[in-house]
């Protein structure tokens, strides 16, 4: 057998990594399943019933999807402009931070007013955290994975002192978590009675609107050129160190917008366990879209179902959740995979 | 046929045929290649050529047909079959690693690490034996990403040479060589053919074919139309054959020059790597003429180039266009000052391969042209390609097609119609035609002829002394940076112009100058 390139691939063939990766994720999690002692079918069942099997299993699968479908976006934007921003969990952060800071009672507005004042913050925030390692890697030539994913750290820790210190709660019985928010500062339900707030079709509009900048305006055009090749790009005339200044900070403000729905329609107050690796989910779930902005709200579908069905299999089925992790992991590296070869054609000699 | 003759044939080739989805590449090609025989390979660009070679070199495998190499059918889509079976083949673009030195790149893959040839001394020895033997002059200690492209392609004949190649592939050797460079390969392959080897040559440079080969295959959209034994044939016949028609060169009547349009003058930039730049350098582009450079390659042409691309700015000395100092040089002010750019690489900096036609035609034109108020105007800018497909002659699906599926010589046109659509006054062409067809190279150069006779300056810089010869309405020899003076047309024979090239006279203009 041989592997040979395809000098131009159909849409079936493009369509088919995630279907590939998918498909090879279930077959390990089957396997991982049957080891742990559980029917891989009876489990699959158990997930699909914990993930959509009833009004409020839905609902919290959706809540769950709506911070992985902003940093999915932050990643899609900037790694089709081949900016590799690794840091979406500091940029989530950030603008976790500065929907406290201003949400808490400092400011005193209408809902609205105050709504929009906390997302922009944020957007803003989360920008700024991106901006500084992409004028490193413009000016100077650093490396953004490095930067980007060392400033994660260093916010994290941040964020710790924030909470033991200045944002600490003081009526938190001494838990390092911040006051709550005003009830203006909060992200209303959708439909009052159900458990799913405005942040998801936030989302939703995000991801629409990503897709208009992608392929309607000229930023979207400079980005995928600069993504695809910055030389020809430079050589046309784009000015490429501002197309990536540009790229880092929709990506960096779109993962901003994930702490601010986070804090503000789901949790609201500030913890340290606010996301458990969204940021780095983002990369697999863009991945898993081909960076492909609507792509990206059906990946963030997929891997919020596997998470939330894996948590109530496990109560059921007594197969851990971290099928769950796995299969993610697997879901990734399956992509990667897949995208490569999807790229040749096999051929028996 | 008996069996002397038929124990010569070391390569057969019988009824391959290769699709792209819905693209036939090759349609039922059938040859053999004798022991110490020159086959030419003929044929306009999309012709099929490269995609034969592929196959036959196992990086692509044929739908139909099969490839036999001394007698012995070769396992098709294995690269690793055709080396050990003694086929070495030099691409178009070399496949070598630029970090490492001459005689490492040459041992990369041939044996095992422990292998006893791989010891530097025995493999250096080696090198050096076989590079005495060909005239393939190199040091096998020079980094590779220091020697000219000339120097790169002498390492890759070795690396064939080395693995014992008894089959040598060439395709388009001479595309990026100069004149005596090029010389330097013919005398390097009669010496392979006396030792037995035998080659196959691509080219599209008719006068290469009658001088090196024995015997010419003629390709037409991916089928073979013709065998000529070259001794019975003439270049008039081969291109009627590759082109399927009568083809004549343009003439180019003379010029009427105007003011410049472009001055520099004492124009100094700084070198980048192992190029050099521009050593206090004076140009006029006069309107309604045609100036040639002609140099060997890396003599300061990138650093030109690139200085009225936009892409630098000079570090000393003055750059004018229309009579004045242009603020803020960038290809983007370039462009605004009517200067159309064909780049040197229309891969690498002119094209963007996986974008399509319409989003490749307005590179340089989507933000003054086709942009309102941030939102692009694909519905103009799709119209934008169409008229480019049209009037420049671009043979392609549609303006939806990815540029990496076109062929060199559509994906230039493409260029051409882009940059020349604005009717631009001050035209710089880097090595327009390198690589292209004889059909194509004719459009192109009408196409300056005609900027030309419209009243645009046109710089053409070019390592082929023919073409700047027969376009150039005066000339202007780059050596090291340095500029030599004008030359009218005709006053120079090219063994003069050969002189400067090699960097004699400059010494005492450069005093006459201070």
């Amino acid at each position: 057998m041989r592997l040979e390139p395809i000098a131009a691939p159909s849409v079936g063939r493009r369509v088919l990594p995630p279907a590939l990766a998918i498909g090879a994720t279930f077959v390990v999690a089957a396997l991982l399943a049957m080891i742990a002692g559980g029917n891989p079918f009876a489990v699959f069942g158990l997930i699909l019933k914990g993930a959509f099997g009833s009004k409020f299993a839905i609902l919290e699968t959706l809540n769950s999807a709506t911070p992985l479908i902003f940093t999915g976006l932050a990643i899609a934007v900037a790694f089709r402009a081949k900016l590799w921003n690794i840091g979406a969990e500091a940029q989530l952060y950030a603008g976790a931070v500065i929907t406290v800071v201003l949400g808490t009672g400092a400011l005193s507005l209408p809902a609205p007013l105050m709504l929009a004042l906390c997302g922009l913050a944020a957007m803003l925030v989360g920008a700024l955290i991106l901006l500084g390692p992409a004028l490193l890697k413009t000016r100077l030539g650093v490396d953004e994975v490095v930067t980007t994913l060392l400033l994660n750290f260093i916010f994290l820790l941040f964020v710790s002192y924030l909470l033991e210190g200045p944002l600490k709660d003081p009526m938190g019985m001494g838990w390092p978590k911040s006051a709550r928010l005003i009830p203006e500062a909060r992200l209303p339900r959708i439909v009052e009675g159900l458990r799913l707030h405005w942040g998801f079709a936030l989302a939703l509009i995000a991801a629409v609107a990503v897709w208009v900048i992608n392929t309607r305006t000229t930023l979207g055009y400079e980005m995928r050129a600069v993504g695809q090749n910055a030389e020809a790009a430079a050589f046309a005339g784009i000015p490429v160190t501002r197309v990536i200044l540009k790229t880092a900070l929709l990506s960096g403000g779109l993962a901003g917008l994930a702490g601010f729905s986070e804090v503000s329609g789901l949790k609201g107050s500030l913890t340290l366990d606010l996301s458990p690796g969204f940021g780095y989910t983002g990369i697999v779930v863009a991945m898993l879209a081909l960076l492909h902005p609507l792509g990206v709200v059906v990946a963030a579908l997929f891997v919020a179902a596997i998470f939330v069905g894996a948590d109530s299999m496990s109560r059921a089925a007594g197969v851990p959740s971290y099928l769950a992790d796995i299969m993610l992991a697997s879901a990734l590296l399956f992509m990667v995979l897949a995208i490569l070869l999807t790229k040749f054609r096999v051929r028996r000699d | 046929m008996t069996d002397t003759e038929k124990a010569q044939v070391v390569l057969r080739l019988d009824g391959i045929t290769k699709r792209f989805g819905p693209v036939t590449a090759n349609e039922d090609v059938s040859f053999a290649l004798n022991r110490g025989e020159v086959i030419a390979l003929l044929g306009e660009n999309g012709a099929g050529k490269t995609t034969l070679m592929n196959i036959l070199f196992g990086q692509y495998t044929a739908d139909e047909g099969s490839v036999e190499l001394f007698s012995q059918p070769l396992p098709a889509g294995n690269p690793r079959a055709a080396l050990d079976a003694g086929v070495g083949m030099v691409h178009q673009h070399f496949t070598l690693a630029g970090n490492l030195t001459v005689w490492e790149n040459i041992v990369l893959g041939v044996d095992a690490l422990s292998a006893a040839s791989l010891r530097p001394a025995n493999a250096k020895a080696r090198i050096r034996q076989l590079s005495e033997r060909f005239h393939l002059k190199v040091d096998p200690d020079a980094k590779v990403g220091r020697l000219t492209v000339g120097e790169r392609q002498r390492v890759e004949i070795l690396k064939a040479l080395y693995r014992n190649a008894k089959i040598l592939i060439l395709d388009e050797p001479t595309a990026v060589l100069t004149p005596q460079e090029a010389d330097a390969l013919f005398a390097t392959l009669r010496e392979a053919i006396a030792s037995g080897l035998s080659v196959i040559f691509i080219s599209h440079k008719l006068h290469e074919v009658m001088a090196i080969s024995d015997r010419v295959l003629v390709l037409r959209h991916g089928r073979l139309v013709a065998e000529r034994a070259t001794q019975d044939t003439n270049g008039e016949e081969l291109a009627a054959l590759m082109v399927g028609a009568e083809v004549s060169a343009p003439s180019i009547a003379p010029a009427s020059p105007g003011a410049p349009l472009l001055s520099m003058r004492d124009v100094t930039t700084p070198g980048a790597g192992s190029a050099p730049g521009l050593a206090r350098v004076s140009l006029d582009l006069r309107a309604g003429q045609i100036t040639g450079l002609a140099g060997v390659s890396g003599n300061g042409q990138a650093a030109l180039s690139d200085l009225i691309s936009g892409l630098i700015s000079p570090s000393s000395g003055t750059l004018e266009l229309h009579g004045a100092s242009p603020q803020g040089w960038s290809p983007r002010s370039a462009i605004a000052n009517g200067v159309a750019r064909i780049p040197e690489d229309r891969h690498k900096t002119g094209t963007i391969a996986d974008f399509d036609l319409t989003e490749n035609a307005i590179l340089e034109t989507y933000a003054t042209r086709f942009s309102k108020r941030g939102w692009l105007d694909w519905v103009g800018a799709r119209a934008f390609a169409q008229k480019l497909i049209e009037g420049y002659d671009i043979r392609c699906p549609g303006p939806d097609i990815r540029i990496r599926l076109l062929s060199g010589g559509n994906m230039q046109k493409l260029i051409l119609g882009r940059v020349l659509e604005g009717a631009p006054d001050i035209i710089l062409a880097n090595q327009p035609v390198r690589g292209l067809d004889i059909g194509a190279v004719n459009y192109v150069h009408e196409q300056l002829a005609k900027a030309r006779d419209r009243g645009a300056a046109v710089l053409l810089i070019s390592e082929d002394l023919d073409e700047i010869m027969r376009l150039s309405d005066v000339i202007h020899v780059i050596s090291e940076g340095r500029l030599s003076p004008e030359f009218a047309r005709g006053t120079m024979r090219p063994e003069d112009l050969g002189r400067w090239m090699a960097g004699e006279g400059f010494e005492k203009g450069m005093t006459d100058a201070a």
